[in-house]
């Protein structure tokens, strides 16, 4: 989306208007990164650039937090991004081998993307359906009770679409 | 003129991943196919507990209980049992008795017997997403009779009388808080509710929230009054949406109903809640670090005192309370704090939601009575260990908290029992684990998790954790030594007693508890290279036994990586090269011709 450092960037609408919103309020500046990653699906470098001049704040601070929290990406994920939960109930319950599997299947390692661009793949802490350990997420959706071979299934699935 | 039905649709995440969603559509649909729309009423509820029997609908006034239930399934359950009132038999949870169960409220279910709904008082009962069924059960009744009928001393005053204690993991009484927070000199001070529900593997804030959000709305409200705040923020996962999604509802419905924003209830008394999401750092629990957090800040913890209730959320003084802790207000104002104090033990009063988890029959969100057994936990309610294992331990406090063992199945769970035992109430994570499980590895998860999330800020917990990892993980791999283990007890010592926060603090505790009542699985690591639990991969060896071998060829055709060879009724041989210990084969012989040592 945004070759070039240095780019200007056209934030939408939508986004701007949020942002104007937040603009006065204390501690605007990590609800304003969750509206940017809701939108892009990562904070890109240009989005921060721009940002820092609207709510006229170092680009080093807002680099601060988005650094410190896990939950915000700098790189794009892919279209579909694979959460594996690694809480305590799906790691006892097989998630770590559900993990390789994946790593296996798609030729990844965790935190990496398909050349395609079609899957990514992280661990993640509790999803909060424990009671279905081992689960994952893809995107927004979940899958609970897994087992290893209901994995090719699910990539068919998403590859499909 | 009374409906004749009320279909109750399972709608917390649980039941959602498994297409509650549409099996509420599908039923609505076969309804008004049938013209019953008048007649019945269909509602999603939140978490009814019992996630591991998902998804589940419930009919009133039956009671009928059906789990496990598919999209497919609505038009037999409409058919059936709301137009020829015979119930889908198929479809009843049964019970070991092999009897159909019904109503949970009567505790006619084995899972439901030993519960105690304070807190989850509506899960599972009303619709989270309409305001009309919260107030139907005396919903906001509590926040009418503060404001109208009590002085704030009077609120204080109750909740020190229920002996109510924080349920986010210290267990300081709430009224304490309240009060300090009360008589702190300013005239702008803040409510928070802390639903950043950290502990991995714990969902009891979540399934509150999403099944029951007013009851938390109403008590932040409560808590305002009482102190003299009129602004509240709520610091939610951002990977909880359904939970945000329900919050946002409900804040929007309650100011709709004057019960939030200017003047509430036509007292005078102006309060407003808004939410503010996390962003996936663990240390932001603590409560220094999430005031920190909503500031807009990085997420680090600050040395205590100054204590919140003086110096809190933008240097004003401020009240941080679980949500599970104020789940439980509405209920002590309205019944009395004797009534309260009435539930639980001498120190520990009313009741705790668990999230019961592992390797349990039946896994889900539970409360129960303060000083009830782990024994009654997790055999009575769970229903035993799953597959016929044996009990090996159960983990409480998560990354916080230690491990309760066998021989203390029937000490009654209380904030000071778990301390003694060298554990800790926490939030709630109840985490079960059997004979499969090897303590040394659940150690090392832990400070896995603790490593990553540190914040880095003070070196004992930066420096100290990471070593603690290093040498957990050493032994996993068969490298440990003797002296490892005093080393591990001195490095735990020194994290717990130098460190900034309690995430440092508290992080050798796993370490400490599991060394102090598994101690001979650490030795056969280091001396035996032996994981009994055959977990730890490194010390493990798949090999075929000869003489049982039958040469059926399923282990060859299963293993990932081809390292089985053999011919057809010919024995197979395992290539230890090629072997990458994934264990696929000894489960798939039967002939139980593999060993695994
Ligand atoms: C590392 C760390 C993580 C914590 N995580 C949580 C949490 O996820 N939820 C919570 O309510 N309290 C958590 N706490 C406890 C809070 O600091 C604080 O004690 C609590 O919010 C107070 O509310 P209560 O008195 O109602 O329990 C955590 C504490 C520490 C040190
Ligand atoms: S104990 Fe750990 S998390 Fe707490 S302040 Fe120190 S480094 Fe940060
Ligand atoms: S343990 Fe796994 S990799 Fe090794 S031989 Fe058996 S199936 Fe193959
Ligand atoms: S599955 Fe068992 S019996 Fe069959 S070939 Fe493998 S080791 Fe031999
Ligand atoms: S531990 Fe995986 S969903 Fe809770
Ligand atoms: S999510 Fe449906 S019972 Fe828990």
């Amino acid at each position: 989306m945004f070759e070039k450092e240095g780019t200007a960037v056209k934030l939408p609408d939508t986004l701007l208007k949020f942002i104007e919103e937040w603009k006065d309020k204390p501690g605007n500046l990590i609800m304003i990164l969750h509206q940017i990653q809701e939108e892009y699906g990562y904070i890109p470098r240009e989005v921060a650039i721009e940002l820092s001049r609207l709510i006229d704040t170092p680009l080093a601070k807002i680099y601060g937090v988005v650094t410190f929290y896990h939950f915000f990406k700098q790189k794009k994920p892919g279209k579909y991004m694979i959460s594996v939960c690694m809480g305590t109930a799906c790691y006892l319950k097989g998630g770590e081998d559900i993990i390789l599997e994946f790593e296996r299947l798609l030729g990844l390692p965790v935190n990496g993307i398909t050349e395609d661009g079609l899957f990514s793949l992280q661990a993640v802490r509790c999803i909060g359906c424990c009671g279905l350990a081992p689960v994952i997420t893809v995107n927004k959706e979940v899958f609970g009770k897994l087992t290893k071979d209901m994995l090719p299934g699910i990539i068919a699935k998403f590859k499909g679409n | 003129m009374a409906l004749k039905n009320y279909v109750l649709v399972c709608g917390g995440t649980g039941c959602e991943s498994s297409k509650a969603d549409e099996i509420f559509q599908n039923i609505k649909k076969e309804i008004e196919a049938h013209k019953l729309q008048d007649d019945v009423q269909v509602i999603k509820t939140g978490c009814f507990g019992f996630c591991e029997q998902g998804p589940i609908v419930k009919i009133l006034p039956e009671e009928s209980f059906y789990v496990q239930v598919v999209p497919e399934d609505a038009k037999e359950i409409v058919a059936e049992h709301i137009v020829k009132g015979r119930e889908v038999k198929r479809l009843l949870y049964v019970g070991k008795d092999d009897k159909r169960k019904t109503d949970f409220n009567k505790h006619d279910i084995d899972f439901y017997q030993k519960q105690y709904r304070i807190v989850l008082r509506n899960c599972g009962v009303i619709n989270p997403e309409n305001i009309d069924e919260y107030i139907a059960r005396e919903g906001y009744a509590a926040l009418d009779k503060v404001l109208t009928s009590m002085k704030p001393e009077e609120v204080i005053e109750e909740i020190k009388k229920s002996g109510l204690r924080g349920r986010g993991g210290a267990g300081f009484p709430t009224w304490m808080k309240w009060d300090f927070t009360k008589k702190a000199e300013g005239d702008v001070k803040y409510i928070v509710c802390n639903a950043d529900e950290g502990d991995p593997g714990a969902y009891m804030d979540r399934s509150t929230l999403e099944g029951d959000p007013h009851s938390v709305l109403e008590a932040m409200t409560i808590a305002g009054f009482t102190v003299g705040a009129n602004q509240g923020f709520i610091y939610i996962r951002a990977e909880y949406p359904l939970a945000i999604h329900r919050l946002e509802i409900a804040i929007a419905q309650a100011k709709e109903y004057g019960l939030l924003g200017k003047n509430i209830l036509g007292t005078g008394f102006d309060f407003d809640i808004e939410l503010r999401l996390g962003a996936g750092a663990f240390v932001c629990g603590e409560e220094t670090a999430l005031l920190a957090s909503i500031e807009g800040k990085r997420g680090m913890p600050k040395p205590r005192p100054p204590f919140p209730a003086v110096k809190g959320l933008w240097e004003k003084p401020t009240v941080i309370n679980n949500v599970e802790t104020y789940a439980n207000i509405a209920v002590i104002i309205l019944k009395g704090g004797d009534w309260f104090a009435s539930i639980g033990t001498e120190k520990s009063k009313g009741t705790k939601v668990f999230a019961l988890t592992g390797k349990v029959v039946n896994s889900g969100l539970i409360e129960v009575p303060m000083g009830i057994t782990l024994r009654e936990i997790v055999f009575d309610i769970g229903g035993g260990i799953k597959g016929g294992k044996k009990f090996k331990a159960a983990q409480s406090g998560g990354p916080s908290g230690g491990v309760i063992t066998a021989d203390y199945l029937d000490t009654p769970i209380d904030y000071e029992n778990l301390a003694k035992l060298g554990s800790i109430m926490g939030s709630g994570g109840l985490i079960v684990m059997d004979e499969d499980d090897c303590m040394v590895d659940v150690a090392k998860f832990y400070l896995d998790f603790t490593v990553d999330e540190s914040c880095g800020k003070c070196a004992p917990c930066r420096v100290g954790g990471k070593q603690l990892y290093g040498l957990l993980d050493k032994i996993t791999k068969g490298k440990g030594e003797m002296k490892d283990i005093d080393n591990m007890r001195e490095i735990s010592l020194a994290m717990q007693k130098a460190s900034l926060c309690q995430l440092g603090g508290t992080a050798p505790n796993p370490v400490i508890s599991t060394l102090k009542y598994f101690e001979d699985e650490y030795l056969e690591h280091i001396n035996e290279g032996k994981c009994r639990a055959g977990k730890c991969k490194d010390l493990m060896k798949f090999e075929i036994i000869t003489d049982k071998c039958v040469g059926c060829t399923v282990c060859a055709r299963k293993c990932p990586v081809n390292a089985i060879t053999g011919e057809k009724q010919k024995p197979h041989v395992i290539d230890q090269k090629t072997c990458i210990k994934c264990g696929v084969c000894f489960e798939a012989c039967k002939f139980k011709a593999i060993s695994r040592g």
